[in-house]
């Protein structure tokens, strides 16, 4: 029994994403979309009210030619944890739409029962949720390629990104089948994960020491899960969001640029929140 | 035409023109439902909402007439719980300018959501962390109260009293008003803070957030406050926009003073809570995440320093002063001049929590988001003032809302008629007699 017990320790699914190998190309956002039919229309040019999971904000150093540099940053839901579980969303949908579990470490949304408050979305500071204004209409012939591992939402409820946790699922259904207690690194990869050709993005359990993930973010649990290596930062730390999407850079101004900071404030000091 | 439905002892217009006055105004209420049935049908894309803005005008009129119909329950208070007598000659008002804006809260609250006909799952799947659970929960609840303190008086309408039945719950009903009155109050504490909770805990928004009191951000406390300075000084701006209508005096001034009185108080009160609020945070939370006060007011083309200053200055320090000053409460203009400040500071503080909240920008690659209603948000939102106006047209005119109306307004004619009508039906009585 106590041999099982070591078997469910809580997993932490979580990213890494190098930004100074992300080039931009959107691959990851393209393989989300259609992993996860997210719905689109024919004018997707306001992207305030365009649904992406994984959306790329492009960043710029503020300084003029010959100095100027960019950045990619792909933004999925960082999977906040908060304090115990106490994600900026989770704690405030008023019909536990949406769930951390504390198996996974994974922010859940259930299309179902959200009956569109919005104030998940009201609460992200990631802007990571997304409302379906329109019901989802897709061109002739093209819901035969839908995935039919995940439900298609309708109008007027919130989504985000899952994680592919559909993912998770099959491949928790294949271990099961073999006989094995945990699932495997290469098993449950999400799709950005994969589509990433400049291999950006690292996926896997932050908990696991023999994950990838954990080797690059080194998460300190005595210190917020926060990482200990140099390269890394959090976006917006400060708030105590205590997120699971770990990015890693070079350069400091990439580094500062992921968070709030008074002008005298070094990048990377984060102060202890308040709540 | 329907003299008999009209109470005893007082006036009212010609049917022409009150059906003239519900016309236009029902016109107004026609288009709101135009509106609400257009966002019912074709959804939420019917707004300018996005999803930066995903609260946006509704919720802001929502948080403003919860906050102005506290008239109600403070007024309730103040009458059955602390004995101030002389409201009694106000409270039929402020309850059904209570029930108005509750009722508005709830239609409103039903368009806003993505899925209507999923909205009870607040209360199934209730999340017991979440403020709007409590809100849900402690709103519907007070409207129920509302609804019981209303009761009674469409029970008093001249045609109704007379059915004894009617006349003896209605009697019965006031009887035990105070048991209500102080579950109004009950309710009222928590649903109002938890209202202010509802931005004070987003501690991803460093705009909206507060520190507390064990679960509770210093704005459920300032919100549940707010409301009880507030509300009555709406309840006084409608008897006064009433008055003017009617061009009948309507309520003694003494009872106008007393209330003003303790609104002024209680909103200086508020406005030195406001003010520590505010200075704590702009000093201490907000530059603890990483951010200062100018990244909040600048850096857009609309909130500005000025919101601060209006809301706190104009819309609480200047009303406050008025009203708490003698001399100049007992001033009708300057007195009037602080109810539409103190309307105004509170309707402010709402619009800030909800709209600027979600307007600053927190990711520091992110910029400012600004946002217009369209005009299905604007009907939807005229929608419930029309409404209210019309229920207010028919309690006035068919209900005895104003106990010191007819005192105040003697009608010559209908004194000498009815001692003419009895003169006449003496004569009749006389066989009887005999």
């Amino acid at each position: 029994m106590k041999h099982e017990q070591n078997h469910t320790t809580p997993m932490r699914y979580g990213m890494a994403i190098d930004l100074d190998k992300c080039t931009g190309c959107g691959a990851c956002m393209t393989a989300c979309m259609a992993e996860n039919n997210v719905p689109f229309k024919e004018d997707e040019s306001d992207k305030l009210v365009s649904i992406t999971w994984m959306r790329i904000f492009e960043l710029n150093n503020g300084k003029a030619f010959p100095d100027t540099d960019i950045c990619y940053l792909p933004r999925p839901c960082q999977h906040c944890e908060g304090h115990g579980g106490h994600s900026p969303c989770v704690s405030v949908c008023p019909a536990t739409a949406t769930d951390y579990s504390q198996e996974t470490g994974i922010v859940s949304q259930i299309y179902t029962r959200c009956f569109g408050c919005r104030y998940c979305m009201g609460a992200c500071p990631y802007h990571a949720r997304y409302f379906n204004w329109w019901d989802p209409v897709w061109p002739d012939g093209m819901e035969k390629y839908l995935s039919p591992n995940v439900s298609v939402r309708m109008r007027g409820v919130v989504e985000k990104c899952s994680f592919c946790f559909h993912r998770y699922q099959l491949a928790k259904n294949q271990v099961y089948l073999d006989g094995e207690r945990k699932v495997p690194e290469a098993d449950y990869q999400t799709a950005c994960t994969q589509a990433c050709p400049a291999g950006a993005i690292v996926f896997g359990d932050l908990n696991n020491p023999e994950h990838q993930v954990h080797q690059i973010v080194k998460p300190d649990s005595e210190n917020g899960n926060k990482s200990r290596n140099p390269r890394a930062f959090r976006l917006l730390e400060r708030l105590g969001t205590n997120t699971k999407v770990y990015y890693l850079s070079n350069r400091e101004w990439v580094r500062r640029a992921g968070d709030n900071y008074l002008a005298h404030e070094k990048t990377g000091q984060v102060s202890k929140p308040h709540h | 035409m329907d003299t008999a439905l009209i109470p005893k002892g007082v006036k009212r217009c010609p049917m022409w023109q009150f059906l003239l006055g519900l016309g236009i105004v029902g016109a107004v209420l026609l288009w709101g439902v135009y509106a609400m049935l257009l966002c019912w049908f074709k959804g939420l894309n019917q707004t300018n909402m996005n999803d930066y803005y995903g609260f946006a005008l509704w919720i802001w009129a929502d948080l403003a007439v919860i906050a102005l119909g506290g008239g109600a329950f403070f007024s309730g208070l103040l009458r059955y719980i602390i004995g101030k007598d002389e409201l009694k000659h106000i409270i039929n008002y402020a309850v059904l300018i209570g029930f108005i804006c509750y009722s508005s809260a709830l239609l409103i609250l039903a368009i806003d959501i993505g899925q209507p006909l999923r909205g009870w799952f607040i209360f199934w799947h209730a999340n017991v962390h979440s403020m709007l659970t409590e809100v849900a929960f402690c709103l519907s609840c007070y409207f129920a109260v509302l609804t019981i303190e209303y009761i009674p008086l469409i029970l008093e309408n001249r045609q109704l009293d007379k059915v004894p039945f009617f006349h003896n719950l209605s009697h019965n009903m006031h009887e035990i008003m105070a048991v209500f009155a102080a579950t109004g109050a009950f309710l009222s504490f928590f649903h109002q803070g938890s209202l202010g909770g509802v931005a004070g805990v987003l501690f991803g928004r460093p705009f909206a957030f507060r520190e507390g009191l064990l679960i509770w951000p210093w704005t459920f406390f300032l919100f549940t406050w707010s409301a009880a300075a507030y509300g009555p000084c709406f309840t006084l701006l409608i008897t006064w926009i009433t008055e003017k209508v009617t061009r009948k005096k309507l309520v003694k001034d003494n009872v106008i003073e007393l209330l003003a009185k303790i609104s002024g108080w209680m909103i200086f009160t508020y406005t030195i809570a406001k003010i520590c609020d505010t200075t704590r945070w702009a000093n201490i939370t907000a530059p603890g995440l990483g951010q200062n006060l100018a990244d909040f007011y600048t850096g857009n083309a609309f909130y500005g320093y000025w919101i601060l200053f209006a809301e706190i200055v104009l819309g609480g320090v200047v009303p406050a002063i008025i009203l708490i000053s003698a001399g100049l409460r007992k001033h009708p203009t300057w007195r009037v001049v602080a109810f539409f400040l103190g309307v105004m500071g509170v309707s402010l503080n709402r619009w800030v929590m909800v709209l600027q909240v979600m307007a600053v920008p927190i990711l520091p690659f992110d910029t400012w988001a600004l946002y217009y209603p369209s005009w299905q948000e604007v009907a939807t939102t005229l929608l419930p003032v029309a409404y209210g106006i019309i229920l207010i047209m028919i309690s006035y005119r068919y209900l005895p809302i104003f106990p010191q109306e007819a005192e105040l307004n003697p009608i010559e004619e209908e004194t000498s008629t009815a001692v003419e009508a009895h003169t006449k039906s003496a004569p009749d009585l006389e066989p009887a007699k005999a």
